[in-house]
């Protein structure tokens, strides 16, 4: 233990402990701004300085350690002076345009600059000359940027992609994307981690609200929405609702107020991918011979990216099956229309999601299979539809709950656990099991594949066949396990991976906390839903047995192939050959 | 009223002068890999602060190439821009009335030259080519890059052991490096904004002679592979080293009767004592190296029948033949070449030259290796003859220095023309050609001969030590690739089209350092490991010691010292004396550490194996 003395408290903590940490514990928190724990620890916005007594330089608190005798002031006229300086040079080469600004009241740089009273800045404004493609789901705002350098971090060190880098050195340093390349023209996995580890609003999602509003405002456009099974876990906190109180039954009430003609429920495709996943698993398993193990599932847009240009040897190796997001666009424009009896070019599709990568997947060449368009017109991330909610000035707090339309409103627990990592995974196992057995096993039999670590191997016992399985989230462990697959170090029956660490909870779509990661508190939230739901396996869904008995007739269908799979050679990573 | 005053400078006079040398040791501290066009368009603003204001091309020309690229690196440039400086730049050139102006366009002008690429690239895609890929200057200096602060720490810790385990992760040879590296690393150390570059040298010498004897890592497991290495110099060994510690079986083939290259055969023992050097090779090599000495890879065996007998082959042959200077009179009775000379020294056969005239024609280490030997070997009087100025000699400064303080007479500014023989077939006289220092090319004065006549420089023997050769051909017969006399290798030490051969060091490069050599023995050997089909990685567990965070004021930088000429002439005992515990502890804590503080704590501030 280490004894010192900060602000003139005796503190005692562990050797090691950075003065942020020691200060922390005796109640004096020191401020930051790049400082992001275990990730981005390298003291570049030099907010965090704090005086040691008989040293004429201070020092920043978030990377350096106590020592022994050690006497600290955190808020020292010169340190007070000093912070307030730093602030003052960030914002001078800061747009702060905070009114048309996505993180207005929920960015750090204001929070900084408004507790410090900073009421005017004595430098010139200098902001960078760089542009934006604005086409692309990932936005960089060059001139918000402070170059924090998080997102460099969060991309290096826990996706493993490098996308973005420093750019130009001396004064005109910045971010921007490695080795010369144009975002757009890179293998970045659209996984938008950087953009939920940014501290300002210098990364955000494409914006599509204004189609929405333009979609709902056409008299002649049937608007129908699907809520991806993450979203219900998040979307209430930025909008200050308490957990249990934001239901996935009040945003449909909220969705409804927008005017959304029919308000759908992603579960319910959620639980037609287990039928067509689990049964194209399956199928692989019976043809042991010829086919490559493991089964990599298919259902998350940012790893189909990554494993595209990363492992571009592995891709046959993925399910064919859609995600649940376009499977539920085919069907809407398909199957429904038909229900609806509607010419389905009358159809507008959104889906709520959790994600960036899913705005790139849904304007793929080939994601048009029901004949009318795109199948899924445009997706919003959790954010954009938390600013929709605040654009129509609904009163979340007043809003009651309310049921989703019939039929496609029904999904099962296992529907709802594909929010979480190793869900996918725990929900196929359920209806394998009963596809291979013909008996349900208990519900929580898979609870093996549960929890945030980034790497999970489980190996069940499938009516006698040991069946071996992985689950990885976040890009950096997907990287390592594929490595040890290509090496030979584990082999697998059946992979379930996500880009986004924690799995979609932890989506880069997902509200922003900063220095917050909420991916487990939420995916504790999808399975307490998943505990009380009525129905735990895909294939009891009735709206799921309905359609297959009066639609697609059974999984791997003709139909079902024409309208549920896809191939994944069918369009082109950056640079893939 | 007075006619005349003494001028004495005013405290803004003084304080400007203060600053000047603070930038000049700033520009000695500039990190590698920073924008050229941004670094040119800065220098080009102290050029301008320097006009005198009265002719238009500086005055005016100046300010609007600052614009002007300004324009380029802010994206509001098009290709044209870049034809505009240039031009611009040419009439500053041209029509400037003094230097201030003309050679501030030049600078520009050279830059347009020197990196229009990077001009265009900022031009058409708003980006620079450069990358600040290594930010620790003294590690992206090191071509071994050795974790320099990491065991500059170790040494303010006391923990010399681990100071010299940590160097070995990517340097074998520590106790030689401690004497004789030409200490790239110092060149740019970011101690220099303050007052001056770390003594790191000195500092691994501390480690060195106060760790003891510091254990070897285990090897790895045996994986049957068997490595030749052909020539046991530095780069020799260290590649035998690593890949021993890979677990692989290896093989040095060397030519002469010990091992260590130019260490042992180029390296007078007044600089690197034998016995460091035989201590430091037996514990590399006993890690399990086998050693063949007194073996020639030429006819029998050739490169063929040796890389047919092993898995992987490196050819670490370096440097070793001499240079003819190509002069009349150069067959007398009396020329000794430099090469051989310190050869014969090598395997302890030691001429006298007692009561000996000898002149030394050569302006490199060797050639001070060879002065300052025949000194101590009773020479009566030695002089180094040179075609152009002392400062212009590449060996090390302190090198001459010692010569000369060891009563060497440099005679600078003369090119021998013949040499003169007396009847007997024997040296008589060197005969020089006064030479006087003209035109600068490719940044070098080049001398030509001074209108004087030719000196006669009575002597009865002379050195010639103007430069080191291959012995490429027996290479070059078996398919090895040769160009210009050196052996043809790829960046990573392969050779093209040849799998499984690898050559490196100076038989690669043309004579260079000692850690050039040692870098590339690293870096063949974790090719050849990958070509082995392995990917053993060499790391270390010795944990490097956390920040300190003291005020890091001026303070001057510990030199070595080296014993009194007088005494040393006469033997060839170590000349360079250790520092003391207390310049140690101050040196070792002058660091910076610029692995956590700057760029280093965010990206490449530690390369933890390899």
């Amino acid at each position: 233990m280490v004894k010192l003395t900060i602000d003139h408290q005796v503190v005692e903590v562990p050797e090691g402990t950075t003065i942020l940490d020691a200060a922390a514990s005796a109640g004096i928190p020191v401020p930051t701004l790049c400082y992001l724990k275990e990730i981005n620890e390298i003291g570049a916005c030099r907010v965090c300085v704090v005086e040691i007594e008989g040293k004429e330089k201070l020092v920043t608190s978030c990377n350096n350690v106590v020592e022994e005798g050690m006497t600290v002031y955190t808020n020292s006229p010169k340190v007070r002076e000093t912070r307030k300086t730093n602030v003052k040079l960030i914002l001078s080469q800061h747009e702060g345009n905070c009114p048309t600004c996505v993180r207005s009241g929920n960015c750090n740089l204001q929070k900084i600059s408004n507790d410090l009273g900073i009421l005017e800045v004595p430098y010139e404004t200098q902001l960078p000359h760089s542009k934006s493609t604005k086409d692309f789901p990932l936005y960089r705002n060059y001139k918000k940027c402070i170059k924090c350098m998080r997102c460099i971090q969060i991309c290096d060190k826990v996706q493993g992609l490098g996308i973005w880098d420093l750019a130009n050195t001396g004064s005109r340093t910045t971010v921007d994307v490695s080795g010369n390349r144009k975002l757009e023209a890179s293998d970045c996995a659209l996984c938008g981690q950087c953009i939920t580890h940014c501290p300002v609003g210098a990364l955000r999602e494409r914006d599509d609200t204004d189609i929405v509003f333009d979609a709902l405002a056409d008299p002649d456009k049937i608007t129908v929405v699907q809520i991806a099974p993450a979203v219900r876990a998040a979307w209430g906190e930025s909008l200050g609702l308490k957990r249990e109180f934001a239901t996935v039954k009040r945003l449909v009430s909220a969705l409804r107020r927008m005017g959304f003609d029919y308000i759908f429920d992603t579960n319910f495709s959620a639980d037609l991918t287990i039928m067509e996943e689990g049964s194209e698993f399956l199928k692989r398993l019976g043809n042991k011979e010829k086919e490559t193990f493991p089964m990599f599932t298919s259902c998350c847009p940012g790893w189909v990216r990554f494993a595209k240009s990363q492992f571009p040897d592995m891709v046959d190796q993925l399910s064919s099956a859609k995600s649940p997001q376009q499977m539920f666009g085919a069907m809407a424009k398909s199957y429904y229309a038909d229900l609806l009896g509607v010419d389905p070019e009358k159809i507008f599709s959104v889906s709520i999601m959790p994600c960036l990568a899913k705005k790139h997947e849904c304007a793929l060449p080939n994601m048009n299979d029901a004949g009318a368009g795109q199948d899924v017109d445009v997706v919003l991330t959790t954010r954009e539809v938390d600013r929709l909610i605040r654009a129509e000035h609904i009163v979340a707090a007043n809003l009651e709950e309310e049921e989703f339309d019939m039929p496609l409103g029904v999904g099962s627990g296992a529907g709802v656990i594909f929010g979480a990592t190793g869900g996918v995974m725990e929900a196929a196992l359920r209806s394998a099991y009963y596809l291979v057995t013909k008996t349900n096993p208990d519900p929580d039999a898979f609870k093996e594949v549960r929890g945030m670590d980034g790497w999970k191997e489980a190996t069940f016992d499938l009516a006698g066949t040991p069946l071996k399985v992985a689950v990885a989230s976040g890009l950096g462990n997907t990287r390592k396990l594929l490595r040890a697959l290509q090496k030979g170090k584990v082999q697998y029956d059946f992979v379930e991976i996500m880009a986004c660490p924690g799995g979609c909870s932890g989506g880069g779509g997902q509200p922003i906390k900063d220095g917050e990661e909420l991916a487990g508190v939420r995916a504790d939230n999808l399975y307490g839903l998943d505990k009380v739901s009525d129905l735990r396996f895909s294939h009891e869904n009735p709206s799921v047995q309905k359609c297959y008995e009066c639609y697609l007739q059974r999984p791997l269908s003709h139909r079902s192939h024409e309208l549920l799979h896809t191939d994944h050679h069918a369009w082109k990573m950056p640079g893939e050959q | 009223m007075s006619r005349l005053s003494i001028i004495t400078q005013n405290k803004a006079q003084t304080t400007v002068e203060e600053l000047y040398k603070d930038l000049e040791r700033r520009i000695v501290a500039s990190p590698p890999g920073l924008c050229p066009v941004d670094l040119a368009v800065s220098f080009l603003k102290v050029c301008h602060a320097q006009t005198c204001g009265k002719c238009v091309p500086c005055r005016v020309g100046l300010g609007q190439l600052q614009c002007l690229m300004e324009d380029v690196l802010e994206g509001n440039a098009t290709l044209e821009t870049i034809d505009l400086i240039e031009k611009t730049a040419r009439g500053i050139y041209y029509s400037a009335d003094c230097a201030i102006g003309y050679e501030a366009a030049n600078m520009v002008l050279k830059s347009i030259n020197g990196f229009r690429e990077d001009f265009e690239e900022h031009v058409l895609r708003g980006r620079c080519t450069c990358e600040l890929n290594q930010p620790v200057p003294c590690v992206a200096l090191c071509p071994a890059g050795v974790d320099i602060p990491g065991y500059v720490a170790l040494v303010a810790e006391g923990r010399y052991a681990d100071a010299v385990s940590l160097i070995r992760k990517d340097n074998p040879m520590p106790s030689v490096c401690a004497l004789i590296c030409e200490h790239p690393c110092e060149a740019r150390c970011r101690r220099n904004m303050i007052d001056d570059a770390i003594n790191i040298r000195g500092l691994k010498r501390y480690a060195v002679d106060h760790a003891g004897d510091v254990p070897l890592p285990a090897p790895a497991p045996k994986t049957g592979k068997r490595v030749a290495v052909i020539g046991g110099g530095p780069g020799g060994i260290s590649a035998a080293y690593y890949l021993a510690l890979m677990g692989h079986e290896v093989t040095i083939f060397e030519q002469r009767k010990q091992l260590g290259g130019m260490l042992r055969y180029g390296i007078p023992n007044y600089r690197l004592p034998r016995t460091v050097l035989d201590k430091e090779i037996e514990t590399l090599l006993s890690i399990g190296v086998k050693v063949e000495t007194e073996v020639t890879i030429g006819e029998n065996p050739n490169i063929v029948d040796i890389r047919n007998q092993f898995h992987a082959v490196y050819i670490a042959i370096g440097a070793h033949i001499d240079k003819k200077i190509g002069i009349e009179g150069e067959d007398a009775d009396g020329v000794i070449s430099a090469v051989e000379l310190l050869r014969s020294i090598g395997d302890n056969e030691v001429p006298d030259f007692t009561g000996k005239d000898i002149v030394v024609i050569g302006g490199g280490n060797v050639a001070m290796d060879v002065a300052r030997s025949a000194v101590r070997l009773g020479a009566d009087r030695v002089r180094i003859v040179y075609r152009r100025r002392i400062p212009d000699m590449t060996a090390m400064p302190e090198e001459v220095q010692g010569a000369i303080a060891e009563g060497c007479e440099v005679m600078e500014l003369m090119a021998p023309t013949h040499i003169e023989k007396d009847e007997d077939g024997k040296v008589a006289a060197l005969w020089a050609q006064p030479q006087i220092i003209g035109e600068v090319r490719g940044g070098r004065p080049t001398p030509k001969a001074a209108d004087a006549p030719k000196v006669r420089l009575e002597c009865d023997t002379v050195m010639v030590a103007i430069g080191q050769g291959i012995e490429s051909k027996s290479f070059e017969a078996y398919g090895i690739p040769v160009k210009r006399g050196v052996i043809e290798a790829l960046s990573w030490s392969g050779i093209k089209d040849i799998p499984g051969v690898f050559a490196g060091g100076d038989c690669v490069t043309g004579p260079a350092t000692v850690i050039r050599a040692i870098a590339a023995g690293k870096v063949a050997a974790a090719n050849i490991d990958e070509y082995l089909g392995y990917n053993h990685k060499i790391t270390t567990d010795v944990e490097i010691p956390k920040i300190r965070l003291d005020d890091r004021p001026a303070c001057g930088r510990v030199n070595m010292k080296e014993r009194d000429a007088a005494e040393r002439k006469d033997d060839f005992e170590l000349i360079e004396c250790g520092m003391t515990h207390e310049e140690a502890c101050q040196e070792s804590k002058r660091c910076l550490r610029c692995d956590h503080f700057g760029f280093g704590v965010f990206k490449g501030g530690r390369i933890d194996k390899w």
